[in-house]
């Protein structure tokens, strides 16, 4: 029986603006295996952005229970969700969220600086520079985020979401800013890293970007909809001009 | 769960690449410090310069130096010169017999007067004084003698020149020898004094001529009465002793009771560097209190630009906190900043207020100080400044909600 990444139940998330309560989670259950590729679908307002949140320990439920990597995150305070994003959990924003006027080496670095794992400097580079790589960037690691094209900038988010080798990538909305063969080019590199074993949860409201996954679930008024395995819409990787390297670690298991 | 301390290291790196990353604004946040420390430095250089030189000119006066004036004395202490001396050739005379305390003695008188030699003038102040004078301010002359007693006696038409009047007169060097014309009366100059350079006041104590005082007060002021007497003890130890036989002297001759007020007033170098000294610590006040100011001006600059920079940064501060950067990580790294602009601020300020510094002694020819202490403390204060004003704008950055931070355009 594979590992569950995210294992979730009941769980409730109530915002208070003034008087009014507004229910944004209204009792979801979710469980998500090892290796999976989830697209989680819903028009705005579904509540597919708190639940965004939530997975991605930027925010607590109000009830219910969380566990990431067997790990119970819905009680955790401030620092202690700072800790669990930084190990288990890879970023991919839509508006890519690089660090201005630094170096795409810098970029990926980060999360390694912050998480502390007794790494020298000279390690940390050298696993920004495989993460680089592996997105496909070999020859860009020093140029700075204006000297990218958009969908360079979103390799560049991918591989300082991979280079803590995180639990699960959680990708909000990825495509959002790329045209139609860029975002193609951003779902191969998912679907790749997925090949390779990553576990992938995608946000989108995005159809054709959904198709890309293996599991599609729709929030809708706060709870799940649907949830259904789906024929996957592969891209075929050599018709992308810089193809995804396979994972280091994977390569000599 | 394994808590993750983020190494020092790390901290000043991500703090060391953000300052590098937007230098025109980690220039202009620290520009206040820069200024402030500059400006600290520079004026406590030219403050202690101040204090030094008049220290120097008073200490000069040689430790067993006293100044007797006539006048009465009041319990305020200032000077005054009522409109006739009440002191005379004579009481100095006297003194220099009687009062063992006392090794030499010059009776002054002063006068101004336009010097002439051949076609070239000079306006200065000519002193009449004793053959002890150069004595009792340790100032010998340079070139020829000074003039004799029995110069004094018989009220010579001689003189010694000042270096500057030298320098003014006789453009060859060649003053001994020379006639020069005082209030049309010819005056034979036997010697020049050593350069002695400019005084507390800034005056230029090479611009005198020293004569006689007898033949001053005959033949260019005909006064009767001297202006005041020059005195030194014979050690340092003996000013007291001096200055009460000078008391005892003067109130016998003058038919004074030990209880009424005396028409002399006494000065002893150590008296005039105290007043001298409280002036100088009205002035180290004023100069305190501007450079507190302007620091403190600096600490605000640096304060403001932080707030802004964390508004602007907003973003940065909620990907760093989506990636796994703890509150006090945030929190350090801005504080991080602010102390290392207002750091490097500071020693760009020391270098622009010790350049500043040369610069005025270079080219006004001020007497300039620049102390460690000074130095020592605006860097202290530049530092403590980065992290009072820096902690403030942190701790707003630190306590940004990763969520809305991330949506913050």
């Amino acid at each position: 029986m594979p590992k569950k990444v995210i294992e979730i139940h009941g769980l409730t998330k109530v915002y208070e603006m003034g008087e009014v309560e507004v229910r944004a989670l209204a009792g979801v259950d979710l469980l998500v295996d090892e290796g999976e590729f989830l697209a989680v679908m819903g028009p705005s307002g579904s509540g597919k952005s708190t639940l965004m949140n939530i997975l991605g320990c930027l925010d607590r439920p109000t009830a219910g229970s969380y566990l990431l990597d067997g790990v119970d995150v819905s009680t955790l305070n401030r620092d202690e969700r700072a800790v669990i994003r930084n190990a288990k959990i890879g970023f991919v924003f839509q508006s890519f969220n690089l660090l201005p006027r630094t170096s795409a080496a810098e970029n990926v670095e980060l999360p390694l600086i912050y998480g502390d794992l007794g790494w020298s400097r000279t390690e940390r580079h050298k696993a920004a520079m495989d993460a680089l790589h592996r997105v496909g960037l070999k020859g860009r690691e020093h140029n700075h985020s204006s000297q990218l094209s958009g969908g360079q900038q979103q390799r560049v988010a991918i591989a300082r979401a991979l280079v803590t080798d995180p639990a699960m990538l959680l990708a909000d909305e990825p495509t959002g800013n790329l045209d139609s063969r860029t975002s193609e080019e951003i779902m191969g590199i998912f679907q790749a890293l997925n090949d390779s074993g990553k576990t992938v949860v995608l946000i989108t409201h995005e159809p054709d970007i959904a198709q890309h996954a293996k599991r599609v679930v729709t929030v809708r008024d706060g709870v799940i909809q649907h949830d259904e395995k789906i024929q996957q819409h592969r891209v075929d990787v050599r018709g992308i001009a810089a193809p995804v390297a396979p994972m280091p670690a994977e390569a000599t298991r | 769960m394994k808590s993750s301390v983020m190494r020092i290291s790390n901290i000043t790196l991500v703090g060391l690449r953000a300052i590098a990353r937007n230098k025109m604004r980690s220039f202009l946040t620290a520009l206040g410090i820069i200024i402030g420390v500059g400006c600290v430095i520079a004026v406590v250089a030219i403050g202690n310069g101040a204090t030094k030189s008049v220290e120097n000119t008073i200490n000069s006066l040689g430790t067993n130096y006293i100044m007797l004036f006539p006048g009465a004395s009041t319990s305020s202490g200032a000077r005054m010169f009522t409109g006739n001396s009440t002191l005379t050739a004579d009481d100095a005379e006297a003194i220099k017999a009687e009062a063992p305390a006392v090794a030499y003695v010059s009776p002054t008188v002063r006068a101004a007067a336009q010097i002439v030699a051949g076609e070239l003038n000079w306006g200065t102040s000519i002193q009449g004084v004793s053959v002890d004078y150069p004595l009792i301010r340790s100032w010998n002359v340079s070139q020829g003698t000074f003039f004799s007693d029995q110069d004094v006696k018989s009220a010579s038409k001689v003189c010694v020149l000042g270096n500057t009047v030298a320098e003014n007169l006789f453009t060859d060097g060649q003053a001994v020898g020379q006639i020069v014309r005082i209030k049309n009366v010819p005056f034979k100059v036997v010697g020049v004094l050593e350069k002695k350079g400019g005084n507390m006041m800034g005056q230029d104590q090479d611009d005198t001529v020293v004569a006689p005082y007898t033949t001053v007060m005959k033949r260019l002021s005909g006064k009767t009465k001297i202006d005041m007497i020059q005195l030194s003890a014979a050690s340092a130890g003996q000013v007291q002793e001096a200055q009460n036989e000078i008391d005892a002297i003067l109130r016998q001759r003058h038919r004074i009771g030990p209880n009424g007020d005396a028409d002399f007033q006494m000065r002893s170098q150590e008296e005039i560097a105290q007043a001298q000294g409280q002036q100088t610590a009205i002035l180290r006040m004023l100069l305190l209190v501007i450079a507190a100011i302007s620091l403190l001006v600096g600490g605000i600059g640096i304060m403001n630009i932080m707030l802004v920079s964390v508004t602007e940064r907003t973003r940065e501060i909620g990907i760093r906190m989506a990636i796994g950067a703890k509150g006090r990580h945030v929190l350090l790294q801005f504080l991080f900043e602010a102390v290392t602009l207002a750091i490097v601020g500071g020693v760009l300020g020391v270098a622009l207020g010790v350049g500043a510094s040369l610069a005025v002694k270079h080219f006004l020819q001020w007497p300039i100080v620049v102390t460690p202490a000074s130095v020592a403390l605006s860097f202290g204060v530049a530092a403590f400044v980065g992290i009072f004003f820096g902690y403030y704008p942190a701790r707003k950055a630190a306590k940004l909600d990763p969520i809305d931070a991330l949506r913050y355009e």
